[in-house]
């Protein structure tokens, strides 16, 4: 009976230093800036807490989904803003987040180090922070075992030798499978790619809901080894499958790729938007773009940032990767959606 | 208004209240902004939103076929059966309910390929069978056998007795436990998504895919109001059959009514087993994968909980992580249990009620109540975005969101556990109690509360449980900072490399751990008060 009364005091106790709903946010409004990001956001702590050492101002980090769901969060809330700058947001629906109007100008002085490379309008509302390749990627070691040329192109995917290898995305859920989509609409053109589908369908091509299903469970390159040597990855993931030899297992196929770049900028009607530039600032410098790599997966915007070792053997970045106009996307994206989906019986 | 009257207001203000404002006003924004834009009717009158919503109905009520079914034998096990090991039956059920769904989703993939809509049906029977187990076990457990007893006695055989006497009497726990299976199944999201692939889709599925990739809102509120329309024609459904079936029952404790099973008993027990088995197969798979590298069997990835991932895929250890789970699910139990219980106090206070109207509107906010069940989780999530800045403190962006939205997706569950039992309890034992001079507040301590402790402790648990693995909610409102295990899992497995792989089973591994523990705590406390009547 005691020991029931200690348990029960044990839990209410727990209940009570455990719970949220008391506490409340100690964070002094006027110095905290919030992001708005998407889901694939990480940054070291240590590179959070030097840049509130520097300027005082603290970085509060909200997650909301992926780009596209991100992107959509804040048109929905562009009359009142959840935040005061947002990362995330990629070329494929950057134009929706403008037309929309949900961005302010803003150049920020770091932006001449090369993120304007990648500006996708001329008022300066969105900074490029980053950008990554969606490739094709292949599992080298299956393609040497049974003597098979490796692939290497789209043309080659269709190909009876590559029959029933291939896995990719479906690109109305997953956003590397709506890149490679577009890929494939930027290679073929908007007359053409639905022939290329029909083809890679009667290959034999195979779909996965999301990137964890298609990398890890049918791919055989992964730790998964699943069973399918193509897949529809990033160029940068053969840099985290190197083997214990220093070698990598996996290969991107550079002829394949198609490039999303990531954008940073401060939100219209953000209060605290003298903040939040020294926020878009802190992305595009130095110190934050040398740890996007390692963190996000992806390569950083700023020119002249060092990668890590592994990346300049195992994934270097594509020397002329593919992409569509902001416009062109925006117009064709939920139609070639449609398209393909009914294309593919789905 | 007499004074019993005012009181049953103030009692309905709690669980009203809370559902208005974080459920009726945000849902309400979206759909009406859908509607702004024109064409719902247009949406409602396509051939594939009906084609979608058979599919969804179909794979649901096949999903909660296979779960009772599978679940009946084992409500048994945990009732009647004096053995040793069924307390561990107990707390095994429970673990498939917490597991994020991308990694069943994952499981079962591996286990099956191309098991196309039959593995969907598997699957979220899979996360159900413990809803059913354990429901209708926390009822039958409590049933007098004397009824049965003396239909034996009467020359019944042991099914026919099983037939006639004791499931008439579990029917109010059957399809209550049906009526929130259907539900989780007709909205259950990542299993779908998964396994489905892009071929086979959902109402829900296909809410989330308009709202959050398309920014379709015409779209996804035409679909959300067939789907709101197919889950109140369950919940009517659910309503007109317990009416039916209910009556007040004598209850008794389970160390009085479980004892060592006897002849075709045995058959029952072996069924159960078989459940169970086929319920770790999945589990025993995760728990493999996550000790296997290309090199043979290592324990990096348990080693790698205490680290935030390869190359920091997350922003804190997986141990906070799970720390910050225990306390969200916390805090979503008590906020959860205060509006369950006080709402189903205030249904059965309705329905004793004289009068048709009250027994209308009790009828009226029993389906309402479920509703939370039957929306999509982005449909919430968005109506948060575009309603509580009206509230003071921009809630939108507070950690408190979590919470809040585990409880919504928490309360009918508890409402559902907790309802059967207030109801059976017979008023004549009130009326006694009261006639032999006990104040309401004695009636209340010595009846009331000993007869429906277990099962609001059970649900308390079973909700704790249902928060610790609530996923689709809590991906969209968390913080990176504080990130719960489901969410920490799904970060890791999104990262390619062997380690984050390994590390996010091991986490799986972790959650089903702190779910068993949490479960053995919850189980000890109720079953030790509800020894004492």
């Amino acid at each position: 009976m005691r020991f029931r009364t200690g348990v029960l005091i044990g839990m209410v106790a727990a209940l009570t230093a455990g719970c949220t709903l008391a506490g409340n946010d100690t964070d002094d409004a006027a110095s905290t800036v919030t992001l708005v990001t998407h889901d694939s956001f990480a940054a070291p702590q240590q590179v959070l807490d030097a840049f509130q050492q520097q300027t005082g101002i603290t970085v509060n980090v909200v997650k909301k989904g992926d780009a596209g769901a991100l992107t959509n969060a804040l048109v929905l809330t562009k009359a009142d803003p959840i935040g005061d700058a947002a990362f995330g947001v990629d070329s494929t629906f950057a134009s929706r987040a403008l037309a929309e109007g949900v961005f302010a100008p803003y150049t920020s002085p770091e932006a001449d180090r090369g993120p304007q490379r990648y500006a996708v309008d001329s008022e300066h509302r969105l900074s490029a922070v980053d950008l990554g390749d969606v490739c094709v990627n292949i599992d080298t070691t299956w393609f040497a075992e049974r003597g098979i040329p490796e692939p290497a192109t789209y043309d080659d995917l269709v190909k009876p030798e590559y029959k029933d290898l291939l896995v990719v995305e479906n690109p109305a859920t997953s956003s590397p499978g709506l890149a490679f989509l577009l890929g494939t609409v930027a290679r073929y053109g908007e007359q053409n790619w639905q022939g290329y589908w029909t083809q890679l369908r009667n290959n034999g091509v195979r779909t996965a809901a999301g990137w964890e299903e298609a990398y890890s469970q049918d791919f055989s390159g992964s730790s998964g080894k699943g069973p399918r040597p193509i897949v529809v990855s990033y160029a940068s993931s053969p840099a985290a499958e190197i083997g214990d030899d220093g070698k990598p297992r996996t290969k991107a196929l550079l002829d394949t790729c198609y490039r999303q770049v990531e954008y940073a900028g401060v939100l219209a009607g953000s209060p605290n938007a003298d903040k939040a530039q020294k926020v878009i600032d802190f992305l595009l410098s130095q110190q934050f773009q040398v740890t996007v790599p390692e963190n996000m997966y992806v390569y950083p915007a700023r020119a002249g940032v060092a990668l890590p070792a592994s990346w300049t053997a195992a994934a270097p970045l594509p020397p002329n990767p593919a992409s569509l106009p902001a416009e062109t996307v925006q117009a064709g994206r939920e139609r070639w959606i449609e398209q393909w989906r009914s294309l593919l019986g789905q | 208004m007499s004074r019993a009257g005012l009181g049953l207001a103030a009692l309905a203000a709690v669980p009203l209240g809370f559902l208005v404002v974080f459920f009726a006003w945000p849902v309400g924004a979206i759909l009406r902004l859908g509607f702004v834009d024109g064409g719902v009717l247009d949406a409602l009158t396509e051939g594939e939103t009906w084609r979608l919503a058979w599919f969804t109905v179909a794979q649901a009520a096949g999903s909660t076929l296979i779960a009772v079914v599978a679940g009946l034998p084992v409500a048994f096990l945990l009732a009647r059966v004096r053995l040793p090991g069924v307390a561990v039956v107990r707390t095994l059920v429970l673990v498939p309910f917490v597991l994020p769904t991308v990694v069943v989703g994952l499981a079962f993939r591996a286990l099956w390929t191309d098991g196309g809509w039959m593995s969907i049906v598997l699957a979220n029977a899979f996360f159900n069978v413990a809803v059913v187990g354990r429901t209708v076990a926390g009822l039958w457990a409590l049933l007098d056998t004397r009824a049965e007893d003396a239909a034996r006695a009467l020359g019944a055989s042991r099914w026919r007795a099983f037939r006639s006497v004791t499931l008439p009497a579990l029917m109010p726990a059957i399809t209550s436990a049906a009526a929130v299976v259907f539900l989780f199944c007709a909205t259950s999201f990542g299993v779908v998504l998964i396994l489905g692939g892009a071929r086979y889709r959902t109402l829900e599925t296909e809410i989330y895919l308009r709202t959050e990739n398309l920014l379709d809102l015409t779209g996804a509120a035409a679909l959300s109001l067939v789907q709101i329309a197919a889950v109140l024609a369950a919940l009517l459904l659910g309503a007109a059959a317990r009416r039916r079936r209910e009556s007040a029952l004598r209850l008794r404790s389970r160390r009085e009514t479980a004892r060592r099973p006897v002849g075709g008993e045995w058959a029952v027990i072996g069924g159960a087993v078989v459940v169970l088995g086929l319920l770790l197969t999945p589990i025993v798979a995760l728990l493999v994968r996550s000790v296997s590298t290309e090199d043979g069997w290592s324990l990096a990835g348990y080693r790698a909980l205490s680290s935030t991932g390869n190359d920091g895929t997350l922003q804190v250890s997986g141990w906070e992580a799970a720390m910050n789970s225990l306390r969200t699910a916390t805090d979503a139990t008590v906020l959860a249990m205060i509006i369950g219980v006080s709402a189903s106090v205030l249904l059965v206070a309705l329905r004793r009620a004289p009068g048709r109207l009250a027994r209308g509107v009790g009828e009226s906010m029993d389906a309402a109540l479920m509703l939370p069940l039957g929306v999509s989780a982005v449909t919430v999530g968005f109506g948060y975005l575009i309603t509580l800045d009206a509230l003071p403190g921009d809630l939108r962006t507070s950690p408190l969101l979590v919470p809040l939205a585990q409880a919504l997706v928490v309360i009918p569950l508890v409402i559902r556990t907790v309802l059967p039992v207030v109801r059976s309890i017979d008023d004549r034992l009130r009326q006694a109690a009261a006639t032999l001079g006990a104040n309401p507040l004695r009636v209340w301590r010595e009846i009331d509360v000993p007869l429906t402790l277990r099962a609001v402790v059970a649900a308390a648990g079973f909700g704790y449980v249902v928060a610790l693995g609530e996923f689709g909610a809590t991906s969209f409102l968390a913080r990176p900072q504080t990130p719960t295990l489901p969410v920490a899992i799904a970060s890791l497995i999104a990262r390619p490399g062997q380690l984050n792989n390994q590390m996010a089973y091991a986490a799986c591994a972790l959650l089903m751990l702190v779910t068993a523990a949490a479960v053995i705590v919850i189980d000890r406390l109720a079953s030790g008060r509800v020894g004492e009547f």
